[in-house]
């Protein structure tokens, strides 16, 4: 099997089971019990913690472990929102934000909220200028995530982080698909709240953690005990949190090295699939992009089709985002860029990960030369 | 195919969520479609040509009718596996069939013979269907405008 498909999911990286392991098999104290067995497992979050925090820039008590990155988005927006109702009720965001985003603001307009989704260029850039027209008195959040999923193609966050600041907004940012790929620490983006998950690094699903900039006014989505500083109630899943650092440390150390080796292969094989192909075309090449992401769109085929096609070569790619599958609609990240329908539905993601070489890519570009060749000879199209 | 899917009829999952839970008999045919191609003008007796606006896909169907009977059929599809699959299954099931009994045939024929398929694909099904009816109908036309202009 060939796996192209890590913007979905990556692989457990083996050091960081070994790191869990003894949280599962002895160390499964309740890290809020008053024993010293237990203790053990509170003081290896804090460690866990602390571990986050030297790697992202930022101190230990402005990281909050959550279960998902749906739900680190999920505090930051309706956190920021319910904390900051009195203030105001106008949050802006982007049309191409994740559905975790996307369907949480859309559930606040239902509360009274107002939202503004900001179009983006058919590059997929969202127009810095644009969103200060629409900042608002009233506005409280401004939530832009920092490489899209579906293409890769990244936010001008730091701008907008100027911007928010000297504006004294609020200002989150899903870093889910950079976050462990970027070579440099996660805080310098210069948001308020920074999204970011596990098994997106290597590390284990149901992982992940929320940056909040120590003067960020945010209210617990889920309520119960005191646990993550009260804003986050329910028993720690040490061996996840043990985990997901281990991962999110190993992810910077290399992130940097594995930048330039995944945009190097990415870019050949993009040169090479046109070339190839015809009637090829790669979304969001316009835009600085995240360098192990490429979205295309190919004519007269549709999406699904290649992504069986290619699984019946043993290769793992995807149309849009794994959530949107199983949506007859065509990816709102694409239309938003400004294609047709019809050519959002002729597209497929492949995200490379640690595990790409160079073979992997070449037996990926002859299987989807020959995919695209067969339904083409099938199409009424 | 030698996987339990393509026998027991019943091995779908009840489920509507994310695709490819193809069974092998859908495989197949999304693999190797039968009657994939185009008749040509002078062949062809009836042609028929479907979109389904809900998902974009489309389908194009010729036939060549020889006493009463779809003596030759070929479809063109675009669109996700289940269209491609369930086209496919319509063109074997209606090949060789009198023009009374291929009008009979239903989208649940269609995807009985292929052992089931996802829910969320059965409207696809109905595609074949309607492309083939409306060749016969456009067969049917040019006979009874044959029959007029005879004296």
């Amino acid at each position: 099997m060939i796996y192209l498909d890590h913007n979905a999911t990556t692989p457990l990286d083996r050091r960081v089971l070994e790191t869990m392991l003894p949280y599962l098999e002895n160390e499964w104290g309740n890290p809020s019990s008053p024993y010293r067995f237990a203790s053990r497992a509170k003081i290896a979050i804090e460690k866990a913690r602390n571990q986050i925090a030297e790697c992202a820039g930022c101190g230990p008590g402005e990281i909050i472990f959550t279960s998902s990155g749906t739900e680190s988005d999920n505090l930051a927006v309706r956190g920021t929102a319910h904390a900051l109702r009195s203030r105001g009720n106008h949050i802006v965001t982007t049309a191409i934000e994740h559905h975790a985003v996307l369907n949480t603001c859309k559930a606040l307009e239902t509360e009274g909220f107002r939202v503004t989704y900001l179009p983006v260029n058919s590059s997929g850039v969202v127009s810095i200028k644009e969103l200060e027209n629409r900042l608002a008195p009233e506005t409280i959040l401004v939530t832009v995530m920092h490489a899209n999923n579906e293409t890769g193609v990244l936010q001008p966050v730091k701008e907008i982080a100027d911007l928010t600041k000297k504006r004294g907004i609020p200002f989150h940012t899903d870093a889910v698909q950079t976050a462990g790929k970027i070579p440099y620490p996660l805080c310098e983006l210069g948001a308020d709240l920074i999204s970011f998950s596990g098994h997106k690094l290597y590390g284990p699903k149901g992982t992940a953690a929320l940056y909040i900039h120590e003067k960020t006014p945010l209210s617990p989505i889920l309520t119960g005990g005191l646990q993550e500083n009260g804003l986050r109630a329910g028993t720690e899943n040490v061996a996840g949190i043990m985990g997901l650092a281990h991962a999110f440390s190993l992810s910077a150390e290399s992130a940097e090295r594995e930048y330039k080796r995944l945009e190097e292969l990415r870019d050949r094989f993009e040169e090479r699939i046109c070339t190839l192909i015809p009637g090829t075309k790669i979304n969001g090449t316009g835009a600085p992009r995240i360098p192990n992401t490429t979205n295309i769109s190919f004519d007269s085929v549709d999406g699904e089709s290649i992504v069986l096609g290619l699984d019946l070569h043993g290769i793992c790619v995807s149309t849009g985002s794994a959530c949107s599958t199983g949506e007859p609609e065509p990816s709102h990240v694409l239309v938003a860029m400004g294609l047709s329908p019809k050519e959002a539905q002729g597209s497929i993601r492949i995200s490379l990960g640690r595990d790409t070489g160079e073979a992997e890519m070449d037996t990926a570009l002859e299987a989807l030369s020959d995919t695209i060749k067969r339904l083409r000879s099938i199409s009424s199209v | 195919m030698g996987s339990p899917s393509s026998k027991e009829k019943t091995d779908q999952p009840e489920y509507s969520g994310p695709i490819l839970y193809y069974n092998d008999t859908v495989l197949d045919h999304f693999t190797n479609p039968r009657n994939v191609g185009e008749l040509a003008e002078n062949e062809t007796d009836g042609y028929g040509l479907v979109g389904d606006p809900m998902c974009g896909d489309q389908m194009k169907l010729w036939i060549s009718i020889r006493s009463e009977r779809i003596d030759r059929i070929a479809f063109k599809s675009y669109g996700c596996p289940g269209a491609i699959a369930t086209s496919s299954m319509l063109t074997d099931l209606a090949k060789g069939r009198t023009v009374e009994e291929a009008k009979r045939i239903t989208d649940d024929d269609v995807v009985e013979a292929l052992g089931g398929i996802p829910e969320r694909k059965k409207h696809c099904s109905l595609l074949g269907v309607l492309a083939l009816q409306a060749a016969i109908k456009d067969w049917e036309t040019k006979c009874s405008l044959k029959k007029e202009s005879e004296p």
